[in-house]
């Protein structure tokens, strides 16, 4: 903090970041009878100024003027393939699309909405029980998340209540109750909302799963299926499959948002205020360095501004949350040639590739309906669900169709099948055809934590706050490319049971690095990871830094792994959890909730 | 709802001088006469009319790009431009200091350059057949220009060119909604709850605008 810094009035809880975790944090300190501020370094936004019909429906405007997302103008980060590298700042959107704005990824996610498989909160473990140590390859940090999925249970419930999900059961409370996931463990209730139709594609896509011998069920979805009312007495409406979920505000209200789920209470609470356009800059900590003592940050006039607070809740994106643990100096930075430290450890990203199915001309997809998190996968090669012994690798990837709604700048990118030139004739007649008669098919799979993998500051490049950026260190391993490629031959097998006329099955390849040119997914994770153990975790099984014990640090940043699912079902539970014991316990006796 | 009626009436959409002559004149206010010259020629091969659909000209792509350039995506809104500015492996992204403007700018003079050294004429006045030449030699990066590497202008037009043909007509391209009629796309109807589980079916209704538009 500089000396010029505008102390102001103390409240209980500061909160950084106005997104899911933020917003499910100010509500459970709230109930506790907590003052609460939320910082949110966007601007502020709401369905009715942001998802207004038609307007909103601007996919210029949306998807590739970023409307809703990051301004990197002001704050990037920077990437490399390898420590031998010197990491270029990511100057335009591309591989990944950060959100900005109350509401955060949040508003602008598509809504896919899962648990976590329970072997892997548990995947070290499990892999040394069922393969051996020496399964585990040479340079891949494995590790435990330190909570199992029958205490994180409640709060998936829970989230899913507040978010109004679609979907359909396998095992309510042991018995088996519908046609959902077999692979998924047993649920206390049933989801909120039944499962949305299955668009054509997915209806495709689930008859052949079923004729390969797959175990096909519909993708549990933050998109409406009816009419609903959450426990927040919030109402949401029916999804209507407009095909406008990623990369917008839902104007049905139908997508599960902050600002259309949380937000509405949380405006009305006296005790919760909301400053939008406040960017934080640093966590301040008292002299010994133990505890927090607020945050400081520029107010939307650029005054800067030191809040002081009991308990400071990190809840940003998941790279912003390590990047101002490492400018606070909160946690030990990680160190990969000796690999110890903990902050920027366990970097993670997501291990997608999309393959396409053409069908016959005289068949529509009509790939402009869908909805975000709609559609149909099966999990028969996630998690553990499989035997690794004879395969030699690593995780897992759930297959789907979620056909989420392409529009047409999105289909003129992808082009047509394989070997269409990117323009002129033959591309139209390629993308016409692709676009009408084909369907896409993802593996969306895990990405494992590996020793050279991770997130430091950078030596060059600074924020227009004159703040170094965030450094990714960042390459696919063999381990995951070789788990994509088997994963995707299974869709091959998918395929077969189509009446395809063409298919074009797309793997990742071997010795082709990161390219950050190519959208892929936002579902980054890691870098300030959970655990039991303080040599190899960030913070404790409940969030908290080890070393800070009034800082929580909520968000993707704590997944010690990837995992084959979208991170936000797991985010949200896992803010709950932490709310919970920050509840029960730590109010009343702050200090570390663990070891 | 014209779906394939739609796609018929475009295979016949006259070429750019008869367009034109329907409407009155765009008058650019970003690009100059000879570069205006180029974006008129080079979106004219990216997307041509023929029997598939109305080409980029018909779509008024040219007029939706000059319009982006006046917006602050055309000033570099959005992208991170501090340097210093050092290049890497292609995977790492784009690493030029450059806004849209800049990469038009820089690199229409370094494509009608080449145009005039190796046939005599920019590039608006070269057959089709030597512009295609030219435009798939930027695209694989085999021309140099002075300051703006031919693939990266290249890539920033085709983006474009993409996006003048497919977004709201409010943008100023996609005329007429030719487009999205040409691809299938019904626009900002926005509402399948009743064609959802029409399993393999075509959607009858045309498409429509923003701001109401109907084709």
């Amino acid at each position: 903090m500089s000396g010029d810094a505008r102390r102001l009035s103390p409240v209980d809880v500061v909160i950084v970041g106005g997104g899911w975790a933020g917003s499910i944090m100010a509500k459970e300190m709230t109930e506790a009878g907590r003052s609460v501020v939320m910082l949110e370094r966007g601007p502020d936004r709401s369905t009715a100024a942001d998802g207004a019909y038609p307007a909103s429906i601007d996919e210029l405007e949306g998807n590739f003027r970023y409307r809703l997302f990051q301004d990197l103008s002001k704050n990037t980060v920077t990437i490399r393939n390898n420590s031998q590298q010197t990491a270029l700042p990511y100057r335009r959107m591309a591989a990944f699309l950060p959100g900005e704005g109350v509401g955060g990824a949040g508003l602008h996610w598509s809504g896919v909405h899962f648990r976590i498989a329970p072997d892997d909160l548990r995947l070290r473990s499990r892999v040394i029980e069922k393969y051996g140590r020496a399964f585990i390859p040479e340079g891949m940090n494995l590790q435990d998340y330190g909570v199992t999925y029958e205490e994180l249970e409640p709060f998936f419930d829970k989230a899913e209540k507040v978010f109004g999900t679609s979907g359909e059961a396998y095992r309510v409370n042991g018995q088996v109750v519908g046609r959902g996931n077999v692979f998924a463990p047993s649920r206390s209730d049933h989801f909120p909302l039944p499962a949305l139709k299955d668009v054509y594609t997915a209806h495709i896509f689930r008859k052949a799963a079923e004729e390969a011998g797959f175990h096909p069920y519909s993708l549990p979805a933050a998109n409406a299926s009816q009419q609903y009312v959450n426990p927040y007495g919030v109402q949401m409406g029916p999804c209507n499959f407009c095909g406008y979920c990623s990369g917008y505000a839902c104007y049905m209200y139908s997508k599960a948002s902050p600002n259309v789920n949380i937000l509405p209470v949380l405006r009305r609470h006296p005790l919760f205020e909301l400053r939008s356009s406040s960017h934080v800059l640093k966590v301040e900590l008292d002299a010994d360095g133990r505890r927090a003592t607020g945050v400081t940050y520029l107010d939307a006039d650029g005054q800067e501004c030191m809040q002081p607070a009991e308990i400071v809740i990190l809840a940003a994106f998941q790279f912003h949350n390590v990047r101002l643990m490492l400018l606070s100096g909160i946690g030990r930075p990680y160190d990969p040639a000796r690999n110890e430290g903990v902050v920027g450890r366990n970097f993670v990203y997501q291990n997608v590739t999309t393959s396409t199915v053409w069908l016959d001309r005289g068949v529509e997809t009509n790939q402009f309906i869908g909805a975000g998190g709609g559609g149909v996968a099966f999990d028969d090669f996630n998690s553990e669900n499989f035997d690794h012994g004879p395969l030699g690798f690593v995780g897992g990837s759930p297959v789907w169709v979620n056909q989420a709604g392409v529009k047409p700048i999105g289909a003129a990118h992808v082009g047509g099948p394989p070997g269409t030139p990117r323009w002129g004739s033959a591309w139209k007649a390629g993308t016409i055809d692709t676009y009408r008669h084909s369907l896409r098919i993802d593996a969306h799979g895990a990405n494992m934590a590996y020793r050279d993998v991770y997130l430091d500051l950078d030596p060059t490049w600074k924020d227009t706050c004159g703040q170094p950026l965030l450094r990714m260190t960042f390459d696919w391993k063999d381990n995951d490319i070789r788990m994509n490629r088997y994963v995707v031959d299974r869709i091959g097998d998918v395929a077969k049971a189509m009446d395809a006329r063409q298919v074009h099955l797309v793997r990742r390849e071997f010795g082709s690095p990161f390219d950050t040119r190519q959208y892929q997914t936002t579902h980054l994770g890691g870098g300030a990871v959970m655990g039991e153990d303080p040599g190899t975790s960030a913070l404790n099984r409940y969030l908290q830094s080890w070393d800070v014990h009034n800082v929580f640090v909520i968000g993707a940043n704590a997944f010690p792994q990837g995992t084959g699912y979208n991170p936000t079902g797991m985010v949200a539970a896992l803010a709950y959890w932490a709310a919970h014991h920050i509840r029960v316990t730590y109010l009343a006796h702050p200090g570390p909730l663990a070891g | 709802m014209q779906g394939l009626a739609g796609v018929a009436a475009c295979g016949t959409v006259p070429a750019f001088g008869a367009s034109a002559a329907t409407r009155p004149p765009y008058a650019p206010r970003f690009f100059n006469a000879p570069q205006w010259d180029f974006l008129i020629a080079a979106c004219a091969r990216l997307i041509p009319a023929d029997i598939h659909g109305p080409g980029a000209l018909a779509l008024d792509v040219p007029r939706f790009i000059d319009m982006q350039m006046q917006t602050p995506y055309g000033h570099g809104a959005g992208w991170y431009l501090a340097g210093p500015f050092m290049q890497g492996a292609d995977n790492l992204g784009y690493q030029l200091p450059y806004t849209p403007r800049d990469l038009y700018q820089r690199g229409i003079t370094g494509m009608n350059a080449h145009a005039t050294t190796r046939h005599g004429r920019p590039f608006a006045a070269l057959a089709p057949a030597v512009q295609d030449d030219l435009l798939r030699a930027a695209e694989q990066g085999s021309l140099v220009f002075d300051e703006v590497p031919s693939a990266v202008f290249f890539e920033q037009l085709l983006a474009n060119v993409m996006e003048g043909a497919f977004s709201d007509p409010i943008h100023g391209g996609n005329t007429g909604l030719g487009g999205w009629t040409m691809l299938g796309f019904p626009g900002a109807r926005a509402d399948f709850m009743d064609w959802v589980d029409r399993y393999g079916a075509h959607y009858p209704l045309g498409s429509v605008s923003i701001s109401g538009e109907r084709a």
